[in-house]
């Protein structure tokens, strides 16, 4: 039911994107009509939370300054930051609520907007049971906001069904984390990382998706600390890499474990740590004994001296630390990665003291607080897990529900769409997810869309998801509310509101509000401000791993962030995890986890023998629904081009700019070529941020981590060949 | 900050820059030419490698710009900062951007005026960083006390360049290994390169 009312083609006409180059009054302006204020707030995009002071002037953002005194990125800003105000005033913002007509979308009124949706979603839930609607949020949301979505899905609309895009982000490092540690937290502050003797950075291209990081890991080469970088693609953070481990698509686990493999061989380990704090060592000790250097070397395409070299700087060093972001977790035995690169830094120790330990990189603005209050399907405020009887009465009681009002653990979000497809579940309700652009197999993710029953989305732009809507809900942006977020190292900041929301849109918290009361449950709705909805997290927090009660948005801004967790008023909040050396599970012991390798849900073949990996581009951020609006990012990066070693570029008779055809067990794309060195021979990659015909999520499959159940976009199969024309 | 920046130098560093873009995208954002960018960020050859290098002016302390301006349009300021060429003087013939032996001068034709980098000269007047060097994401380009670089970079900074038989020195300084006091750009250096390529 729920096509695109209009040709793709009118939509994008009327909606965008459209390319914003200049601020309101143009370049000029600002010298005749100076800042009347600086709000000191963030930047909305990735989990750096860079300090940013945006220029305001008539309800209006016009520039930027940099903020030098926030201690975690000192001014520094990435060319997303930079520009990121141009995304206010934007002639795509949508200033009214929409309703979709026969032909396109007209403007409606809130109360039409609101009684429409609340009408459907109980017509809905009336005919085919609470569950058949779902939620969809964002970890780009404040904090406040996915703790109020989390709720409402719970109390307004009674469905166990809350999931949200960090499902394709941080869940298969939560889990590891959990699992070791007990909480999903890094385990320590960036100004670590300048005090690593050795550093390894798995499978993340932190200059590009997290480029503030740049610096800390560039001191920590210059305090003489060695780089070791693990990546199928040579990304510009391995330029100064004192060892760089070019490993195939998917082996990244056989490699890890090849490193503990030589640690353990050579006597690296710390027998005492691991004798004193942890636990499962001895099955994981078995486990790598298979993965001998030169095995290793054969399955994962990295020399064996490397293997060994890395092994032995990370072995024998007193403080080493190990990053990893999506390009491990982005797996379907994401889970195992992670829990390798803990493994590794228990074996030797590196865990609980400055200079040493292990972190995930946090990709989503609010990635890590928007993962802990309530919007992921399985846990509760604080971190708790919904199956725990405990943490059902602690929550049930803030809320002022009994504990069996609280539905179980629903889907996630890939499954969710699983569901939508296989009919099961009818409505959809999402805010700031774009799963079209931003879920694997995106011709899948159509075909579901076009199933629902009823969808309604909350954003400020008509992104190409809300093509399929019913009713489009004009929502706020980032410095249109005030809020929470927790960076990148588990730092809760403080989003200043900057601007009131133009035309008709609302903050979106008011939007659910409203929603609720319509829906009956006004009472358990009654929030004036985003501070009323922080009080109310920080008491639903209490007690859990990410205790937020002892924080409070002056605290906060009197300390430049507060680091959960912080139990009570006069805690100072907790920047490095694991100082005592216990972990947060019952017996205190860290645990080593089994990592058994398994083969991608997408194996190269005869007939797709190529690996296809996925990712970013520094200019542009995610599904692109705001980057792909401001003119100077999309200038820098206009348009997605397939990586090509000229090895296998050459077997094809490819050469750079060219025209090439990728082909997946899915679908077929055609992008222009960029042949580079600095690529595996026998892998291409494209970066993922555009929708429609130059989506590389047509390629990708919807192989999950069995645990974390995130997709498999880091490793696919494909074939390519020389295209005779440009795509239609 | 402090209300005047004294003993701050201006640091580039090639070997950290990520090409992000971070300071062109900023440098478009300063007042006295915002929405035209003065800096630029070149791969120095995408096809085989990631690297790119960051271009600001690096305020020659006896500019060839200025040397070879035939309407005398280019002045510095008293603290050696290279200015964009004087409206009224400037006839816009291009002999600095040609002449100039970094490659920084830009001709803005619409505007008949050589524009280029002049360390946010409004910035700096005012105890503000250059924006470049305070959002650089890297720090390949950091405006910082001298002591500081000493103290916290594994290179050393060296503002002597040689360009064949010209030798050039600054008032920006550039990163280089240790073991290196001058950074030498040589014809010979081209043509060996020239060589290379054609055998390859």
């Amino acid at each position: 039911m729920a096509k695109p009312p209009l040709p793709i083609e009118t939509l994008i006409d009327r909606y965008g994107p459209h390319l914003n180059y200049v601020p309101p009054g143009g370049w000029r302006d600002e010298s005749r009509h100076p800042a009347e204020k600086l709000v000191k707030t963030h930047c909305c995009f990735c989990g750096q939370q860079c300090g940013i002071q945006l220029k305001v002037r008539g309800n209006q953002v016009i520039g930027f300054e940099p903020w030098e005194e926030f201690p975690f990125n000192q001014g520094m800003l990435c060319p997303k930051g930079v520009k990121r105000y141009l995304q206010a005033n934007h002639p795509d913002r949508l200033l009214d609520p929409l309703l979709r007509t026969e032909n396109g979308f007209r403007v409606a009124t809130w109360d039409e907007a609101l009684n429409f949706t609340a009408r459907r979603l109980r017509e809905i839930q009336e005919r085919h049971g609470k569950d058949a609607v779902a939620i969809f949020g964002g970890a780009s949301l404040t904090t406040e906001k996915s703790y109020l979505l989390g709720k409402f899905a719970r109390v307004a609309l009674g469905t166990r069904h809350i999931d949200y895009n960090g499902r394709l982000c941080m869940v298969s490092a939560g889990t590891a984390y959990k699992l070791a540690f007990g909480v999903d937290r890094s385990p320590i502050p960036w100004s670590d990382i300048p005090k690593a003797q050795v550093l390894l950075i798995a499978g993340s291209n932190v200059a590009e998706c997290s480029p503030i990081t740049t610096d800390y890991v560039w001191r920590c080469r210059d305090n003489g600390g060695k780089l070791i970088v693990i990546d199928p693609r040579m990304t510009p953070i391995t330029r100064n890499a004192d060892l760089y481990l070019p490993v195939r698509p998917g082996m990244d686990v056989v490699l890890l474990m090849s490193l503990l493999h030589v640690i353990l061989r050579d006597g690296l380990e710390d027998r005492e740590f691991i004798a004193k704090y942890t636990s499962g060592f001895e099955p994981i000790a078995d486990s790598v004994k298979q993965y001998d250097p030169k095995r290793a070397a054969e399955l994962t395409g990295v020399p064996p001296d490397s293997i060994e070299k890395a092994a032995h700087w990370f072995g024998e060093a007193d403080r080493a630390i190990a990053l990893h972001a999506r390009g491990i977790e982005h797996q379907s035995k994401g889970v195992e990665n992670c829990s390798a690169i803990i493994n590794l830094c228990l074996a030797t120790g590196n865990i609980g003291r400055e200079g040493a330990g292990c972190s995930m990189i946090t990709g989503q603005g609010n990635g890590q607080g928007g993962r802990e209050h309530g919007q992921k399907c399985d846990q509760l405020p604080g971190q708790r897990q919904i199956d725990d009887p405990d943490a059902r009465a602690h929550v049930a009681k803030v809320w002022g529900i009994s504990p069996e009002e609280i539905p179980q653990a629903g889907l996630t979000a890939q499954e969710i769409m699983n569901a939508i497809h296989a009919g099961e579940i009818k409505a959809l309700l999402s805010m700031c997810f774009n799963p079209l652009v931003s879920l694997p197999n995106a011709d899948f993710t159509r075909e579901a869309l076009e199933k629902l029953e009823f969808f309604g989305v909350v954003d400020f732009f008509l992104s190409e998801t809300a093509h399929h809507a019913d009713v489009v809900l004009a929502g706020s942006l980032q410095e249109e509310d005030e809020g929470v977020a927790a960076n990148v190292e588990g730092r809760v900041i403080h989003i200043q509101k900057a601007v009131d929301p133009p035309g008709n849109a609302r903050v979106d918290w008011e939007i659910y509000c409203d929603l609720a009361r319509r829906l009956g449950k006004e009472k358990f709705f009654p929030y004036k401000s985003s501070r009323d909805i922080f009080g109310e997290l920080r008491e639903a927090s209490r007690g859990g791993h990410a205790d937020y009660y002892g924080i409070t948005y002056e605290k906060i801004d009197r300390q430049m962030g507060v680091f959960w967790p912080c139990p009570s008023l006069d805690h100072p909040g907790t920047p490095r995890l694991f100082e005592d050396l216990k972990s947060l599970h019952r017996d205190g012991k860290f645990r080593f986890l089994p990592t058994p390798y398994r083969e991608s849900g997408d194996p190269v073949s005869e007939e797709f023998p190529v690996y296809l990996t996925t990712g970013r581009v520094v200019s542009q951020y995610l599904s692109g629904t705001q980057t792909r609006r401001i003119g100077a990012l999309v200038d820098q990066y206009p348009e997605p081009r397939v990586e090509i070693h000229p090895r296998l570029a050459e077997q094809h008779g490819i050469k750079d700019g060219d025209w090439v055809s990728i082909t997946s067990r899915r679908a077929e794309i055609i992008l222009r070529a960029m042949v580079v060195r600095t690529i595996r021979p026998d892998t291409v990659f494209i970066p993922y941020h555009w929708a429609g015909r130059k989506s590389a999520n047509k390629l990708t499959h919807r192989t999950l981590d069995p645990r974390s159940k995130i997709p498999e976009f880091k490793v696919s199969a494909c074939r390519i060949s020389k295209a005779e024309k440009p795509p239609e | 900050m402090g209300e005047q920046m004294f003993g701050y130098e201006f640091y580039v560093d090639p070997s950290r820059c990520i090409g992000c873009q971070s300071c062109v995208n900023a440098c478009a954002e300063c007042e006295t030419h915002r929405g035209t960018p003065m800096i630029h960020v070149d791969f120095l050859d995408r096809a085989n490698s990631i690297s790119t290098v960051p271009f600001v002016c690096m305020h020659c302390d006896d500019p060839t710009c200025a040397k070879v301006c035939p309407a005398d349009a280019i002045k510095q300021t008293e603290d050696g900062v290279v200015q964009s060429s004087l409206k009224p003087r400037c006839i816009a013939c291009s002999n600095c951007v040609l002449a100039c032996p970094f490659g920084i001068p830009k001709m803005m034709t619409e505007l008949e005026q050589m524009m280029k980098c002049d360390m946010c000269y409004d910035r700096t007047s005012e105890g503000k960083r250059p924006m470049c060097a305070t959002v650089c994401p890297s720090q390949a380009l950091a405006y910082v006390p001298r002591e500081q670089i000493e103290r916290t970079r594994r290179d050393k900074p060296t503002n002597v360049f040689l360009f064949g038989k010209q030798r050039v020195t600054t008032k920006v300084f550039m990163m280089l290994p240790p073991e290196r006091d001058a950074l030498s750009v040589d014809v010979v250096d081209y043509m060996w390169e020239a060589k290379h390529e054609s055998a390859s």
